[in-house]
C-alpha cells in the first residue's frame, strides 16, 4: 500500500508541476500591445517594447538559460563574473565557515546552560533579546566594526545561526530524563564522563534539530547578506543579474537556491535519524 | 616642443611647432619620416625617460633654443651629453625618473557601480591602460553608494568610483565618519537623465510635478543637486512638494514598472534602460541643466597617497590616459563593446552604445543625437566642489559656516593633476577654478555665499 501511495502523491506532484509550468508559459506568452515605430527606433529599443514581450520571462526561456548555466557550471570571466557553479561553491564554503564557528560556541554553551539552573537564569534575558534580531540589522554594524565584508558576511550567518542550536542544546540537555542521572551518579560517573556518555547521546536528537533548524537560517541568511556586500556567491549572482534585470538568470539563481538549502536539510536530517533512538 | 624630444638633437627645434627641415607638418613627423629613412625602431621607454630628463636639465641650463643649438653644434652633440653629465648626473636622475614611475604596489582593487560613469575605470581594466602603467588592477563590482564608501574606507579597495559629492561629504564626516579622502580625476561629465515614467508623457511642464515621488541614487549626488536644483527652478521645493528617495539604480526602473515611482535622475545606462524596456521616456538630459557638470569620480584616501604615492600616481595617470581616450567620439563603439559584459557592467550593448554615441531612442518614438550626452574630461576643477558645496548647505545637509575654498582644495587634487596632464604631454587648463552656469545662471566660485543666498527656494536653517 506504502507504493502505492508514493505512486499517487508522485503522479499528484507531477500534475501539479505540469500545470504550474503551463500556466506560467500561457501568462507569459506576451500579446501587449505595440505601439508604431519606425525601423531606426526599433532598432534601439528591447523586445519588450518593440514585441510586446512580456517582461517576465516564459518557461523555455528560463530552461534554455539554465541549460547553458549547467554546460559550463565553472567558468571565470574575472572577478566579476564566474560561473554558478563557482558561486555556489563559494556561499557554501561561507555558510560552512560560519556555521561550523556557530556549532562550536553552540553546544559547549548550551549543555553548560542546560547543567546549570543559575547560568540558564543568568543568560536567558540576553538571549531573548538577541534571538530575534534579523540578519541584515547586524550587517551595517559588522560591516562598520570587523572592515573586512566578507568576513562580515560570516559573522553574520554565524550569530544568526547560533541561537536555535544553542536553546536546543540546553532544553535537549535540561530535559535529559532524572532517572538515567541519577543511575550515572549512583555508579559513581564523573561530570565529563557523564556528560559524553550519559546526556550527549540522549540531548543528540535535539541538539541535531537545533543543527537543522539552523543551517536553514545560514542559508537564509547567505543570500540576502550577499546581496549587500557583493564580490562572490550565489546572493552576488542574483544581485549582478537584477542590475541587468535579467529576470531569467534570477529564477534560475532562486531554483539552485531552493534546491541547495533542501539538499543541506537532507544531510543534517539524515544526521538527526542516525541519534535517534527508540525510548 | 614636447616632452619627448631628444634634446641633444642639433636639429631639432625645442620650441617651435612645425620641423627642422621645413618639409613636413610636425617635428613628429619628421622624426617618423627620417626614422623610416635610418630603419630605426621607434624609442623604448626607458629611452623617453632619458630623453624627458635631459631635455629638462638642457632646458633649464640653455632657456634660448638658439643658444642651446648653438652650443651644440660647435661641440657636438657627444661632447655637450658628456660636459653635462659631469656636473649633472643625468643617469641618477634618468634612474630616479624612471623609478618614480615604479609603483610601491601593483596589485590594486578598485571599485565600481556598474553604471557608464565608470567607463574610464572599467575600460582601463580590458584596454589595457592600468598594464600599461605598470600596475595590475582588479576592478570590482559593488552593490552600492554606502557598500563602496565603507569598502573604500576598510582599505578592502585601494580606490573606488564615487558620486563627485562623496569624498566631499566623507572628508566632512556627513553621514560616514570623517576621513580626509581625495579626488585626482572627475569620471564623467554629463551623462546622467531625468526619466518619467509613461503615463506622464503629456506632463512635461515640471509646474504639474506636485506629489510626484522621484528616485535618486544617493543623498550626497549630483544627481540629487541636480534634480533639487531644477524643481526649485520651477517653483517647486523639493522637500515638501515632492518625494525624493534614494534607490540604488537597478531598482529605479524595476520600481519605475511597477508605478512605485513617478520618475528619477538617474546616471546613465539606467535611464536609457528604462527606455529600452519601454517603461519611461527621457524628459531631460543634465545637459540641458548644466553643461559639463561632473557626475562621478574617482575617489582614493589621502592615506593611501602618503603611503603610496607611486602607485597612486600611475593610477591617476591610467585613469587619466583612459579618460582621455573615452572622450573621443570614434572610440566609443569599442568601448560599448568592452565593457557591456556580465563582468563589467552587464548591460545590452544596445544600451551602453546609445548612451556612449549619443544617438539614442527618447522613448517617444524619436531618435535623437547629442554627442555630448556623456563625456569625459578627468580634470577636478576646484569650482565644482565649491559649487556642490553650496547646495549641501543650501539643502541643509552642511550646517553651520563652512570654508569652501579650504575643503574644494582639499579634496580636489587639481593641482596634482595638472602634473600629471603635463607630464603625459596633455594640456591641463591654467587655472583651478571656473565659473559656470546652471540653467541660465552664473556661478561665480568665488563668491559663494552670495550665490547661495541668491536662492529663494531652500532648506530653512
Amino acid at each position: 500500500m506504502t507504493f502505492s501511495l508514493r505512486f499517487r502523491a508522485a503522479i499528484v506532484s507531477i500534475a501539479l508541476f505540469v500545470a504550474f509550468i503551463g500556466i506560467w508559459h500561457i501568462a507569459t506568452r506576451g500579446t501587449a500591445a505595440v505601439a508604431t515605430m519606425t525601423p531606426e527606433y526599433a532598432k534601439l529599443m528591447g523586445l519588450t517594447a518593440t514585441q510586446g514581450k512580456s517582461a517576465m520571462p516564459g518557461p523555455l526561456d528560463v530552461g534554455a538559460k539554465l541549460w547553458e548555466h549547467l554546460k559550463r557550471p565553472f567558468y571565470d570571466n574575472g572577478p566579476n563574473d564566474k560561473g554558478l557553479g563557482i558561486q555556489l561553491g563559494y556561499s557554501i564554503a561561507r555558510v560552512g565557515l560560519g556555521y561550523v564557528l556557530a556549532v562550536i560556541v553552540a553546544i559547549p554553551l548550551g549543555f553548560l546552560i542546560g547543567m546549570s539552573p543559575l547560568i540558564n537564569k543568568a543568560l536567558d534575558p540576553f538571549i531573548q533579546v538577541l534571538k530575534p534580531i534579523s540578519p541584515l540589522a547586524w550587517m551595517p554594524l559588522a560591516l562598520y566594526t570587523i572592515k573586512d565584508s566578507s568576513i562580515s558576511a560570516i559573522f553574520v550567518i554565524f550569530i544568526c545561526s547560533v541561537w536555535p542550536m544553542l536553546l536546543n542544546t540546553a532544553f535537549g540537555v535540561a530535559a535529559v530524563r532524572k532517572e538515567w542521572i541519577n543511575v550515572a551518579r549512583t555508579l559513581e560517573v564523573g561530570t565529563v564522563r557523564r556528560a559524553f556518555t550519559v546526556i550527549l547521546p540522549a540531548a543528540a536528537p535535539t541538539i541535531l534539530t537545533g543543527m537543522r533548524i539552523s543551517i536553514g537560517i545560514a542559508w537564509l541568511v547567505i543570500v540576502a547578506a550577499e546581496m549587500l556586500v557583493g564580490g562572490t556567491g550565489i546572493g552576488y549572482f542574483v544581485w549582478n543579474e537584477w542590475n541587468n534585470l535579467s529576470i531569467t538568470n534570477v529564477i534560475i539563481a532562486i531554483l539552485l537556491i531552493g534546491i541547495v538549502g533542501m539538499l543541506l536539510d537532507q544531510i543534517l536530517a539524515r544526521f538527526t535519524r542516525m541519534v535517534t533512538f527508540p525510548e | 616642443m614636447s616632452t619627448f624630444d631628444d634634446p641633444f638633437d642639433a636639429d631639432r627645434a625645442l620650441a617651435q611647432s612645425g620641423c627642422v627641415c621645413g618639409q613636413h607638418r610636425s617635428a613628429a613627423e619628421h622624426e617618423h619620416a627620417t626614422l623610416a629613412l635610418r630603419c630605426e625602431a621607434v624609442e623604448s621607454e626607458q629611452k623617453r625617460y632619458d630623453g624627458v630628463v635631459a631635455s629638462a636639465v638642457v632646458r633649464a641650463m640653455f632657456p634660448k633654443d638658439a643658444a642651446r643649438r648653438a652650443f651644440l653644434k660647435s661641440v657636438g652633440a657627444a661632447t655637450a651629453l658628456a660636459a653635462i653629465s659631469q656636473f649633472f648626473p643625468l643617469k641618477t636622475a634618468t634612474e630616479a625618473f624612471a623609478e618614480s614611475d615604479a609603483p610601491e604596489k601593483k596589485d590594486l582593487k578598485v571599485g565600481f557601480i556598474p553604471i557608464t560613469c565608470a567607463t574610464p575605470i572599467i575600460m582601463a581594466a580590458p584596454l589595457g591602460f592600468y598594464a600599461k602603467y605598470g600596475l595590475n588592477v582588479e576592478v570590482v563590482k559593488t552593490a552600492g553608494w554606502a557598500v563602496i564608501r565603507d569598502k573604500t574606507i576598510n582599505k578592502e579597495y585601494d580606490a573606488s568610483h564615487m558620486l563627485a559629492p562623496m569624498p566631499i561629504a566623507i572628508s566632512l564626516g556627513l553621514g560616514a565618519t570623517a576621513i580626509p579622502f581625495a579626488v585626482p580625476a572627475i569620471e564623467n561629465i554629463n551623462g546622467q537623465g531625468i526619466v518619467l515614467a509613461m503615463k506622464h508623457k503629456d506632463k512635461r511642464d515640471p509646474k504639474d510635478w506636485k506629489g510626484m515621488k522621484f528616485a535618486i541614487p544617493f543623498d550626497y549626488s549630483m544627481h540629487n543637486y541636480l534634480l533639487r536644483y531644477y524643481l526649485a527652478e520651477h517653483g517647486l521645493d523639493p522637500d515638501t512638494d515632492v518625494q525624493l528617495r534614494s534607490v540604488p539604480p537597478p531598482e529605479m526602473v524595476a520600481n519605475l514598472r511597477a508605478d512605485n515611482i513617478d520618475g528619477f535622475l538617474a546616471p546613465d545606462n539606467i535611464c536609457q534602460r528604462a527606455i529600452f524596456d519601454g517603461v519611461g521616456f527621457m524628459h531631460l538630459l543634465s545637459k540641458e541643466i548644466w553643461d559639463g557638470h561632473p557626475c562621478c569620480s574617482f575617489a582614493v584616501s589621502k592615506e593611501f597617497i602618503t603611503t603610496s604615492p607611486n602607485s597612486f600616481a600611475a593610477l591617476t595617470r591610467a585613469i587619466v590616459d583612459a579618460t582621455a581616450y573615452a572622450s573621443k567620439a570614434e572610440n566609443r563603439k569599442q568601448i560599448a563593446e568592452a565593457i557591456a559584459p556580465a563582468n563589467y557592467i552587464n548591460a545590452p550593448v544596445t544600451v551602453l552604445e546609445q548612451v556612449l554615441t549619443g544617438t539614442y531612442a527618447d522613448g517617444l518614438g524619436g531618435v535623437k543625437t547629442d554627442a555630448r550626452r556623456v563625456d569625459f574630461d578627468p580634470f577636478p576643477w576646484q569650482s565644482f566642489a565649491v559649487w556642490m558645496l553650496t547646495q549641501m548647505k543650501r539643502w541643509g545637509q552642511i550646517k553651520g559656516d563652512v570654508d569652501y575654498k579650504a575643503v574644494a582644495e582639499q579634496v580636489y587634487l587639481a593641482t596634482d593633476t595638472k602634473k600629471v596632464m603635463a607630464e603625459m604631454g596633455l594640456t591641463p587648463p591654467q587655472t583651478s577654478y571656473k565659473s559656470f552656469s546652471v540653467m541660465g545662471k552664473t556661478f561665480d566660485p568665488a563668491t559663494p555665499d552670495d550665490y547661495l543666498a541668491s536662492f529663494k527656494i531652500r532648506k530653512a536653517s
